[in-house]
């Protein structure tokens, strides 16, 4: 009953907004039977601003898309996709009371939004107490499972894992011991705690680990450290947030760590937009791991690449955070489609098991609210892109890790009610 | 002896960026007694300035002078950050002398309003914004003192304002449409490519040392050299330090304290600029580029004992060389066989956030021995 209020209330805003609304047959784009009002929930100042602008960009581009093919099919009626924009300013709390005001006050069956791990944390109560509903679009550390979010971004297994293993086994520094790197907050600390359980098991050894403060740009004492961990070369997992890897990558070169003496660096936090800030002639010869790559070579990416130019200006790139999100928007219509309303609890149950033809690729959602996906390494290149040297198969998400110590031989499944947010396999 | 001279260069390398960094603000809050926090920003305006160069120098007819540009960008730079710096006393800072607490509030929300500033002013027009005011703050001293005692005086400096207000227009107009990345604003954070001569290394008794780590040591010493002559050679110098001793009797004895406030506050800020010279050779530059220094900035000036630049030299190097010695591990490969239990301690703090936590705990300690530093400054400060 609350629900359906709450929608009521979202519709009724947002007929109030739109000036013409026609009654005439849907299907065709530019009349519509009825709008729906969605949240969009992303920093648009303060520090992380950069990156989650880019995700509100896409967004909007995937719902124009929707609409100018028809909008959201709900009971044979035709609803035109309207948004409302709340900027979460970097600042965690007031990401938590923007997901209130989206909720309670503009009654929004949807909210797409968040990009750290923080700001997810922060939101993750709300949702859960007004049993309503986060899509969430970053790669991220996992050890997460709720009822309340969607997570389209990738997992360890889906990202570092297989990086891992492809530096181990088959990189130039195949057989190399490890050095890790990162920013000092949750998802470095727990990739790498993962990295280094899939080191042991695969035989290698990881010979030094560093944390960098967020904020701080010094990595003079890093250099050393890995200089003295790895004198003849190695693999180096880099797992550092913004700025403070264009210090890093500058500094190492001046130190001569670089792929020509035998030290090669994988990257989990570098997609095509941080290689145009931080300047390819520094990353040249590095890896990166990720679902999507702009230099992904059939239709779909070209289109979704395309399509973003087309929209935003000839100089914007696309990169995976931009691609979960384009895609959550599109599993969001479908799910809503086959539910046959907007009441976030059919569209819960009917959001597990749509498939899309993402950019990347054929994703599925799979009973962990998490997507099935592709996963690609690539090798950066003095244009500023990916030179994509490898692609597994589709890999399924693990919401809880099975190579890090708390949680392995665990699971999740919402769609039996034994199972739920954690059970033991 | 490779070892050691690998890791006094580090203490050397990360202490040079302290030092050159808080050098300006040892003038600032060390003789005046100014808490100037919007030197960080400061900072930051001098990191712009090389990056607004970079892309002026890669024009046509600037271009066979590209490798020159980190050495102009270092004047442009102390110029930049020295006309705000002025602009900021003359403003707000000169009414504030005597009361810190409003100065901290006060020059807090100045380096808010900078970091905005460069967030959202197109660079090209930011160009053109200081100078203009460098033209308007400048062109009224260099009449002649004929015209300077006219009673007319203030229509020409009304005149000269507008003069200066034309040209700054128009510099930024003709930047904006000759450099495309300089005509949008943009919260981004941009990058600084050192010429090809500075990046890589270079050897030196069998061990290789970055270029850009020697290239900022190089800028921090003679800044301290400079900045010391002056202060000790110059005229200029001479009252500035009168005045830091004892502002009433200076003022008897003829010196203009207003000229002299001014002076310093400008050199300080100046010298605030060339730091960001150099830190944008190590990072990104960014809004937030200064505010990742100001503390440091502070703890090395309280360290060294306010208002004494032998004291603001050793305490960064001190620093640096501490943060090398604890963050890298450096102990336990000069001692290998150390026991256990305090070679495990040790491992704990080897890692950069937790050498942070060690170096601030360490000079908490230090401060509870001595409160004013390591030489305290006697005499009266510019507040009495």
């Amino acid at each position: 009953m609350r629900i359906s209020r709450r929608i009521l209330a979202g519709l009724a805003t947002a007929s109030l907004a739109v000036t013409a609304t026609s009654c005439g047959g849907g299907g065709t784009s530019g009349s519509f039977d009825d709008t729906v009002t969605v949240g969009i929930l992303h920093s648009l100042s303060g520090t992380m601003a950069i990156s989650e602008s880019t995700l509100v960009d896409t967004e909007k581009m995937a719902i124009e898309e929707i609409n100018a093919a028809g909008g959201v099919k709900v009971g044979g009626k035709s609803y035109k996709i309207e948004y409302i924009v709340e900027d979460g300013a970097s600042d965690w709390p007031t990401f938590a009371e923007k997901s209130k005001k989206l909720i309670d006050q503009d009654g929004v069956p949807v909210v797409f939004g968040g990009w750290t791990s923080a700001s997810r944390k922060a939101m993750l109560p709300v949702y859960e107490s007004k049993d309503a509903f986060l899509y969430y679009p970053i790669q991220y550390e996992a050890q997460e499972c709720s009822n309340n979010i969607f997570y389209t971004g990738a997992t360890p297994n889906q990202q570092s894992e297989p990086a891992t293993d492809f530096m181990y086994k088959r990189s130039p520094a195949a057989g190399g011991d490890f050095f890790l790197v990162g920013s000092d907050y949750v998802f470095p600390r727990t990739s790498n705690t993962i990295t280094k359980a899939q080191v042991k098991q695969l035989g290698g050894k990881v010979v030094g680990e560093d944390y960098l403060p967020l904020g701080n740009t010094e990595v003079a004492p890093i250099i050393s450290k890995i200089k003295k961990a790895l004198p003849e070369g190695g693999i180096i997992i880099n797992t550092l947030n913004g700025d403070q890897n264009v210090a890093f990558f500058k500094q190492i070169q001046d130190a001569g760590i670089t792929p020509s003496s035998g030290y090669y660096v994988m990257n989990y936090s570098i997609a095509e937009e941080e290689i145009s800030t931080i300047g390819p002639e520094f990353l040249e010869g590095h890896y990166g791991a990720w679902n999507y790559m702009m230099s992904i070579d059939t239709p779909a990416s070209k289109k979704f690449a395309a399509s973003f130019k087309k929209r935003w200006g000839s100089d914007r790139v696309v990169a995976d955070p931009q691609e979960s999100a384009y895609n959550m928007v599109y599993l969001w219509k479908q799910a809503v489609e086959d539910a046959g309303t907007f009441d976030d609890n059919a569209v819960r149950e009917a959001l597990v098991g749509q498939k899309f033809d993402a950019p990347q690729g054929p994703v599925e959602v799979m009973p962990n609210h998490h997507l099935s996906q592709t996963v690609r390494i690539g090798e950066i290149n003095a244009e500023g892109g990916f030179t994509i040297l490898e692609e597994t198969g589709v890999v399924l998400p693990q919401a809880w890790n099975q190579k890090h110590p708390s949680s392995k031989g665990f699971a999740c499944d919402w769609t039996d009610p034994s199972k739920g947010e954690k059970y033991k396999l | 002896m490779e070892l050691l001279l690998d890791s006094l260069f580090n203490g050397v390398a990360i202490g040079s960026v302290l030092l050159v960094a808080a050098l300006g603000l040892a003038i600032v809050f060390g003789l005046m007694g100014v808490i100037n926090l919007a030197h960080g920003e400061l900072m930051m305006l001098g990191a712009y300035t090389t990056y607004v160069t970079q892309l002026i120098f890669k024009l046509p007819i600037l271009k066979p002078f590209y490798n020159s540009y980190i050495i102009v960008s270092i004047f442009l730079a102390f110029i930049v950050s020295g006309v705000v710096g002025i602009l900021l006393e003359k403003t707000v800072i000169r009414k504030l002398y005597g009361s810190p607490l409003e100065t901290l509030l006060a020059t807090w929300g100045v380096s808010l309003i900078l970091q905005q500033f460069v967030r959202s002013v197109p660079l090209a027009y930011g160009t053109g914004l200081v100078i203009s005011l460098l033209i308007g703050l400048f062109l009224p001293t260099t009449f002649p003192s004929k015209i300077k005692e006219s009673i007319n005086f203030k229509y020409f400096k009304f005149s000269s304002w507008i003069f200066a207000a034309l040209t700054g227009v128009l510099t930024g107009s003709v930047i904006s449409s000759s450099v495309s990345k300089l005509s949008r604003a943009s919260a981004r954070n941009v990058d600084v490519t050192a010429p090809s001569w500075m990046r890589g290394q270079v050897e030196i008794i069998g061990t290789a040392f970055p270029k850009t780590r020697l290239m900022i040591i190089v800028i921090t010493i003679i800044s301290v050299i400079a900045i010391t002559l002056f202060l000790n050679q110059s005229a200029w110098g001479m009252r500035i330090r009168a005045v830091t001793q004892n502002r009433q009797m200076s003022d008897c004895l003829g010196i203009s304290t207003e000229k002299v406030d001014i002076i310093t506050f400008g050199i300080g800020s100046g010298l605030a600029g060339v730091a960001g010279v150099a830190v944008s050779l190590l990072g990104s530059v960014g809004p937030n580029v200064g505010g990742n220094y100001i503390v440091g900035c502070f703890m090395v000036v309280v360290l060294g004992g306010v208002g004494n630049l032998l004291g603001t030299v050793l305490a960064s190097f001190g620093i640096g060389i501490m943060t090398d010695l604890i963050g890298a591990g450096r102990l336990l490969s000069i001692w290998p066989d150390m026991p256990l239990p305090l070679s495990n301690t040790i491992n704990f703090f080897a890692t950069t956030s937790m050498a942070r936590v060690m170096i601030f705990a360490l000079i908490v300690i230090f401060l509870q021995f001595k409160p004013t530093g390591l030489f305290p400054q006697k005499g009266r400060m510019v507040e009495n």
